[in-house]
């Protein structure tokens, strides 16, 4: 924008205007060159270490189940339900959008995102009733997932039946 | 080094997500919906197996793992025949989708908007 306005003003004083043009061009590419990568690189290295924790947390609630005589299949049923729980929990008390601010995809993509773009949704729209507001706005986020993940498993599995018969 | 092994699989797949996220126009649920299904590709073609093996929850935690679960039962219900190819995708992860639903559904009943804007 406001090199535009510079280019109609410079019939004046042309020579300096054009530096200053040239100047700012410049610095906009130097700008350029270094703001976003800190963030991405920032961005990345908080959702790594959030994730992994998250995932490390999990297991040690595993490890901890099936120390206690819990079977192992039972134990990950566990881990997973009680991390869709706080989740949900959390975005009930609306602190999981804060941290999903901070933290981007290491809570967005672990098990806790899918449990909170169910909820979120829901109690947004909570003002269109418990049957169409919250019952069906659960699944606007969550059920795509689902119907792509469940769609494709599907799938696999009708190829496999095939593959396992002929 | 099990701990090891689940932080650094389950941190490099958020890490994957990070980058959809912020170099692609793609928002969170779609970036959801490629997590799941290439999860459930990954399964298909014996890649996400040694990788589950490895990091334990660090490779089930994350979305491509809950696909993993989905494919797992689709495949292991395939050995029984076509209902359980049908049937076996639910069947494995029936726990945790029925705890997201119904917990999901009584807390957005309990919980109101908070308006933090």
């Amino acid at each position: 924008m406001s090199t535009n306005r510079n280019g109609k003003t410079s019939g004046g004083s042309g020579a300096k205007t054009i530096q200053k043009k040239e100047v700012a061009k410049a610095y906009e590419k130097y700008a350029e060159k270094f703001t976003p990568k800190p963030t991405y690189l920032k961005n990345c290295i908080i959702a790594f270490i959030v994730g992994g924790l998250i995932c490390m947390a999990a297991l040690y609630v595993k490890n901890r189940l099936t120390a206690g005589g819990i079977g192992e299949e039972d134990a990950g049923t566990f881990v997973t339900m009680m991390l869709v729980c706080t989740a949900q929990l959390l975005t009930g008390f609306g602190w999981f959008d804060t941290i999903g601010k901070v933290c981007g995809a290491g809570v967005i993509v672990p098990i806790t995102g899918f449990a909170n773009s169910m909820v979120a949704p829901a109690i947004e729209y909570k003002k269109e009733g418990i049957v169409l507001g919250v019952g069906s706005k659960l699944f606007s986020l969550a059920g795509p997932v689902l119907a792509c993940g469940i769609s494709a498993a599907t799938v696999v599995g009708i190829i496999y039946w095939a593959m396992y018969k002929f | 080094m099990d701990y090891l092994y689940a932080f650094v699989v389950g941190g490099i797949i958020c890490v994957i997500g990070q980058i959809l996220l912020d170099t692609t126009k793609l928002t969170a649920p779609r970036i959801l919906v490629i997590m799941v299904v290439s999860g459930v590709i990954l399964t298909a073609f014996h890649i996400y197996q040694p990788l589950v093996e490895l990091a334990g929850n660090g490779a089930t935690t994350p979305l491509p793992g809950f696909g993993y679960a989905l494919a797992k039962g689709a495949m292991d219900g395939a050995k029984d025949g076509f209902i359980g190819a049908v049937t076996g995708a639910i069947k494995e992860t029936a726990a945790g989708i029925t705890v997201a639903i119904a917990f999901g559904y009584l807390i957005a009943l309990i919980f109101n908007p908070k308006s933090i804007r």
